[in-house]
């Protein structure tokens, strides 16, 4: 989805701000919301790929502006809620009673008609074989496909209709565009794919950069130049 | 306590105490979780792993062939790494990694990122701007260094391998490990 989550080349967030001796944590808050997601959520977790589209669903104010421990709050609720686990109106009740404001921007924001995801990964992990031969060999030629997906996708909108050159192959994976959204690990070849700076941002790019990317191959065709 | 007012903090408390009352999760389990994280799981891991390479050609060599395999033997807990990929600094190539979909990691080897790499800042920049993010960083390119940015967009996990320090053949096994910082690994830092 073009969310706001898809951050490679935007402009305008200025200088990277580093922390000295940063503690794992900041907060006990955020160990918590960071374990919640870990024991799954209270069930409503069924694999990375759905957390990881829930995160990028969430409130995009929120998404810049609670952390990256916010993003997961927003992310957990989100799995809970639609799960229906727990519903909305019950969370900001009890955060109401533990002294939270009616005026608190809450990041989670629930479809009221999600995906179901009902099955658990089908395997540990997320490597799948995969029994249809790989289409691309390292060294191929390849352009991504240049549309956007309104689901989750591992395909940055920076790298969307761009050539590159295959320079690894990972056999195969976990397809997350389908299993996000509970539609099946449908598992497919996964590659390394390098890229020319300046394919990717133009005249103005940096010399001498090569930026890659793991792209499964649906994403993929075959490239003549 | 001050965290009581942070909206988040109130928020993650409702959805855990819910949670527990339901009966679904404990709060031992979530302490074990975050102790886990906390203690044991840290660039320690991924130190280790760079430091023997540079004393020892035939496991660079695996290392930089298959490293799942090669660090296997070390059995890191952590997760994030079903599949590892080591990438090799030289005079004339230097690595950096990100996620900018979301915040992946080799969390086996580093534990959890610290906070800059989670940040709209590094992750949108670093695959535009390479050069000109880790000049701020401290670590000043020759032109004729190749930038190679791995956008961790997927399954795969990476790990740079820095170039080891001039004086790596003077230093103790223990020295030398306490010379791998977190931040080489991730490729804004350099130290020849």
């Amino acid at each position: 989805m073009d969310g706001i989550h898809d951050l490679g080349g935007k402009e305008g967030f200025g200088a990277v701000v580093r922390e000295a001796d940063e503690p794992v944590f900041h907060a006990r808050w955020e160990s918590r919301v960071f374990g919640l997601n870990l024991v799954g959520a209270g069930g409503a977790a069924r694999n990375r790929d759905h957390f990881r589209h829930a995160i990028e669903r969430i409130d995009p104010v929120a998404y810049l502006t609670h952390g990256y421990y916010g993003r997961w709050l927003g992310g957990v609720e989100t799995m809970i809620v639609e799960a229906g686990i727990l519903d909305t109106a019950a969370i900001t009740g009890r955060a109401l009673e533990l002294g939270a404001s009616p005026d608190d921007r809450i990041a989670s924001q629930p479809s009221s008609k999600p995906d179901h995801v009902d099955y658990e990964p089908l395997e540990p992990g997320n490597r799948r074989l995969v029994t249809a031969p790989a289409r691309f060999r390292t060294g191929d030629r390849v352009r991504t496909c240049d549309r956007g997906t309104r689901g989750h996708t591992r395909l940055p909108g920076y790298a969307r209709g761009r050539r590159g050159i295959v320079v690894a192959m990972h056999d195969g994976w976990v397809y997350p565009d389908t299993n996000a959204h509970g539609r099946g690990e449908n598992p497919q070849h996964l590659y390394t794919v390098a890229f020319e700076g300046v394919e990717l941002w133009g005249p103005e790019a940096e010399s001498r950069v090569v930026v890659h990317l793991d792209l499964f191959e649906p994403y993929l065709e075959r490239s003549d130049g | 306590m001050a965290e009581a007012s942070n909206p988040a903090a109130i928020r993650a408390e409702a959805i855990e105490s819910l949670l527990i009352e339901k009966g679904l999760i404990t709060a031992a389990e979530v302490d074990e979780v975050v102790e886990r994280y906390n203690e044991r799981i840290g660039p320690l891991n991924g130190a280790r792993v760079v430091a023997r390479a540079w004393r020892d050609a035939a496991f660079k060599q695996a290392l930089l062939e298959d490293a799942t395999a090669a660090v296997a033997p070390f059995e890191f807990e952590g997760g994030q790494t079903e599949k590892l990929v080591v990438v090799e600094n030289t005079a004339t190539v230097h690595n950096v990694v990100v996620c900018t979909l979301c915040s992946c990691y080799p969390w086996a080897m580093l534990g959890l990122p610290p906070r800059w790499y989670k940040d709209p800042a590094y992750r949108s920049r670093i695959v535009r701007e390479p050069r000109r993010v880790l000049a701020e960083f401290g670590v000043q390119l020759e032109p004729d260094v190749e930038v190679r940015v791995w956008d961790s967009s997927a399954e795969v996990r990476y790990l740079v391998l820095p170039q080891a320090p001039v004086n790596a053949a003077q230093l103790a096994d223990d020295e030398l490990v306490a010379r791998v910082t977190r931040d080489a690994m991730i490729g804004v830092e350099r130290f020849v």
